[in-house]
């Protein structure tokens, strides 16, 4: 074999690199074995940015897994199996360490000294009151969830020095550390996003849909909306313990069944948000985790602007005509919690709680005949087809039972797109089925967006003045303050006996995983990939 | 050179009558989407929105403004080739577009060809041999291919050949994750594979493709081998095929020449028509396949009332059909001489 390249060697050489060309192309088949974990999901990732108009739930994920906050929830064991966020319980992500003034109106953070964006600079106070000033400002979703913190202006974000960040607030509040934890006031690096801002959009809002520029224990890899994200772990991550995988793939399957053949085969590690029927019957198979969702209840919503809605006998009689376990069974193939048959006397303050409603058609037409329609009415039942699944089998039994009680009940089906505008918007729905879930875990932030006049999941129009102002008392209130549990436990009674909102089940997210573990429930609803592995 | 070449001149012509209809399209979809219920600002405002936030989102997309205006608009970025954001994807359409039409087109072609490679000569053997086992074959395969619905075919191949079998890929979509897209020249897997010469890839891209072109193709199969059957018969039984016989021609010369492309009329027209619907049809297959076309990203934008996406999908349909109509007429010429293209 001689060194110089005659035409002959040089065409060996072209056959060679040509041969190995395609495998180059592909990753290597044994990283799938080792480092890569893949996931799908029938949900669209359509923006990498959070604080984007439109963007949809699904891609929330982005900002939890390629964004740091301040802070972050424990963890703890969840109902149901598996793993949860622990609300009680605040852990540092970016700040290292923070203090609360005695009047609790400042808070000072200490920022991690090692922290790092991916592209090697140091995470600032600046890019902290940079990123809280866009969340505040750009409208829309970001805005609504900083302001239940009491997070409102960029002029209560002061960044002291580089590891010094400051909040001033107008009054103390419970929710403020928590609200620090969700999604929405992550951290972005304001050096790469104000080198790619314009004129026309000072927040950077078209550089960061498409690249996230953060400092978070993923990278995003690659993105094809409609088809796929790639994450790939940033080594350099000091916001938590690192993650095991190296690579986590997340692919769209719109098809359920389909969702369902990949995970029971192994081909996939888990399936996230699978239907109810798929999860109660997988559940044998593979590991299947159904975590009851967190300050969530399916409901049974009669609206007052209805005029026989509002006699309290009527709403009496549909919570004991309604077939609840039924219902759980039909329409939740029993994954998730019961929300009938409790104790009326109300002694704690945990929510969503058992009503003292069961099923009695007796007694429901004993109320019935009490009321001032002894003779019934009749009355549009309206449910969204884009949530059928669980509404369709509910509004049939519901309307099976109101029927024996003597209302007549004819199922309106309206369209994904007009749903959120007639029921929640113009609140105009006569009885309608409604979800409301609460990200912040307290009882006092349920009843602000659910019970309190004018609140947009308030779907019953409802007001009650003593709700009302208890409401307005609780919601920044400690929750160790001595009057705090007796004013929650009022509005419990209240709202109770008043049912503008008739729970029927508190609902399950659930997630099948066929060789990966370290899946934990979060509020959000999306998957926090940094504490899985494979198994 | 126009007044040299009438096809030339008629092509020309038959472009220009498509722009009316272009037009046409235009208007339509522009109104229709504003006339869809629901409020796509109180959808994309988010999870938590109140009437401020919804009314911030409005006004971003420019949904405040009179309807005549936001036609203008609309107009105005269409002539400077922007179809406008899409809020579902968060991409410009026309990059979604670009990206899921030949996914679209690729699924929807590989299945034609499957169903012409089957259904011609199946057609063309039934109508050869009326009553015999072939023939009735033909019509249970036909049957079965339109009778069961695409979804239902599509799970039912996916519980065989993936699930019990195993010897199907992952129905993951246009290519497993283990490989990277080829380079987009034409956006079909299968030719951008070729083009660099990945046979990798390609193979991978071929391999996904098998169960849904399948599942396709037994849609389609029916009305093509239906209509070649027909059309056969007719030409069969025509004066100038027992002239040919009588003349003592072959029967394989009497057979194809003869028979078979006088036959082919029919079955060209019904190959556009059965394309189209092939097309719309797709939706269910690429939902059970996790294919990322156009069908599905349609009826995603519909739901959610998302205007650019739904109007930019009707247009580049639009422009589809007048070319594959153009093209058709085109195929008519080429196939009977007879018919003249410019005293159409």
């Amino acid at each position: 074999m001689t060194n110089t390249t005659n035409r002959r060697n040089f065409l060996k050489m072209g056959a060679a690199s040509a041969s190995v060309l395609p495998f180059l192309r592909a990753m290597p088949a044994t990283a799938q074995g080792s480092d890569t974990l893949v996931v799908v999901t029938g949900a669209t990732i359509n923006s990498l940015d959070l604080h984007r108009t439109g963007t949809s739930r699904a891609s929330y994920q982005v900002g939890i897994n390629c964004y740091d906050r301040l802070v972050s929830f424990g963890t703890k064991e969840a109902t149901g199996g598996g793993l949860s966020y622990d609300y009680e319980v605040i852990e540092p992500e970016l700040a290292e360490s923070w203090t609360e003034s005695d009047d609790g109106l400042t808070l000072t953070f200490k920022l991690k000294s090692n922290a790092t964006f991916w592209d090697g600079r140091k995470v600032t106070a600046a890019d902290v009151k940079w990123s809280f000033d866009r969340a505040v400002s750009v409208g829309g979703f970001p805005t609504v969830q900083m302001k239940a913190g009491g997070l409102e202006r960029p002029d209560q974000f002061i960044a002291v020095d580089d590891e010094t960040f400051v909040i001033k607030l107008d009054r103390a509040s419970k929710l403020t550390i928590p609200d620090l934890a969700v999604p929405v006031p992550y951290v972005m690096n304001s050096v790469e996003a104000l080198a790619n801002a314009t004129e026309d959009d000072p927040w950077a809002m078209e550089y960061l849909h498409t690249t996230p520029a953060g400092s978070g224990a993923y990278k995003v890899a690659r993105w094809t909306p409609g088809e796929q994200l790639v994450y790939e772990r940033n080594d350099d991550w000091v916001g938590g313990d690192l993650p095991a995988i190296q690579r986590i793939v997340i692919r769209e399957v719109p098809s359920p069944a389909t969702r369902r053949a990949l995970v029971e085969r192994g081909d996939v590690q888990i399936a996230f948000d699978i239907p109810d029927k798929d999860a109660a019957e997988l559940a044998d198979v593979i590991d299947v985790f159904s975590t009851p969702v967190e300050n969530c209840i399916h409901c049974l919503c009669p609206n007052f602007a209805f005029e026989p809605f509002q006699d309290s006998n009527v709403r009496k009689a549909i919570a004991y005509a309604v077939p609840y376990e039924d219902i759980f069974q039909a329409a939740a193939y029993g994954r998730g919690l019961p929300m009938w048959g409790g104790e009326e006397e109300i002694n704690d303050i945990a929510w969503p709680r058992k009503t003292q409603y069961y099923t009695d058609i007796e007694k429901a037409k004993e109320l019935m005949a009490a009321s001032a329609y002894p003779d019934g009415f009749e009355v549009p039942l309206s449910i969204s087809l884009d949530l059928a699944s669980w509404m369709e089998p509910t509004a049939l039994l519901v309307q099976e039972a109101l029927g024996e009680i003597g209302i007549t009940v004819e199922i309106e089906k309206i369209p994904g797109a007009n749903w959120r505008t007639a029921v929640l918007v113009e609140k105009r729905l006569p009885l309608h089925l409604e979800n409301f879930g609460g990200w912040l875990n307290t009882p006092d932030y349920y009843f602000f967006w659910a019970y309190q006049d004018g609140h947009l999941f308030n779907s019953s129009n409802y007001r009650n003045e003593e709700v009302e102002e208890l409401t307005n008392a609780t919601l920044h209130m400690p929750m160790d303050d001595p009057e705090y549990a007796p004013k929650i436990m009022r509005m419990f009674e209240i709202v109770l006996d008043e049912l503008p909102r008739i729970p029927l089940y508190q609902p399950a997210l659930n997630v099948a995983a066929n060789g990966a573990e370290g899946y934990e429930f979060w509020f959000h609803r999306q998957l926090d990939s940094r504490p899985l592995k494979l198994t | 050179m126009l007044a040299a070449s009438p096809r030339l001149r008629a092509t020309m012509l038959r472009v220009a009558q498509s722009i009316p209809v272009v037009i046409g399209v235009v208007i339509i979809s522009f109104l229709l989407t504003r006339a869809l219920p629901g409020d796509p600002a109180v959808y994309f405002a988010g999870v938590a929105a109140d009437t401020e936030s919804i009314e911030q989102t409005r006004v971003a997309m420019g949904l405040d403004k009179p309807l005549v205006q936001q036609f203008f608009i609309y107009v105005g970025n269409l002539a400077q080739g922007d179809l406008g954001q899409s809020l579902t994807s968060g991409r410009s359409v026309a990059a979604d577009l670009a990206k899921r039409l030949p996914a679209s087109l690729e699924l929807t072609l590989s299945a034609l060809i499957l169903a012409i490679v089957i259904a011609v000569p199946l057609g063309v053997l039934a109508a050869t041999r009326p009553g015999t086992w072939v023939d009735h074959l033909c019509r249970v395969i036909v049957t079965a291919g339109v009778s069961l619905p695409t979804f239902f075919t599509g799970i039912l191949l996916i519980y065989i050949f993936y699930y019990l079998l195993g010897i199907a890929p992952s129905p993951l979509g246009r290519l497993d994750f283990i490989y990277l897209d080829p380079d987009h020249v034409t956006g079909f897997y299968l030719i951008d594979a070729a083009l660099m010469g990945d046979w990798e890839t390609w193979v991978g891209a071929a391999k996904q493709l098998i169960l849904p072109a399948t599942t396709l193709a037994l849609f389609t199969l029916a009305p093509i081998a239906r209509m070649t059957r027909a059309a056969m018969l007719t030409a069969l039984s025509s004066d100038f095929i027992r002239t040919a016989r009588a003349a003592g021609l072959s029967s394989r010369t009497v057979l194809y020449r003869y028979a078979f492309r006088n036959a082919l009329l029919p079955v060209v027209t019904t190959l556009g028509m059965v394309f189209s619907f092939a097309l719309g049809a797709n939706v269910l297959v690429e939902k059970v396949f996790a294919w990322p076309g156009i069908g599905s990203y349609a009826v995603e934008a519909l739901v959610v009332s998302d205007y650019a996406a739904v109007q930019g999908f009707v247009l580049a349909m639009a422009l589809l059909f007048v070319a594959l109509n153009l093209m058709i007429d085109l195929l008519y010429t080429a196939i009977d001489p007879r018919i003249g293209f410019s005293s159409k």
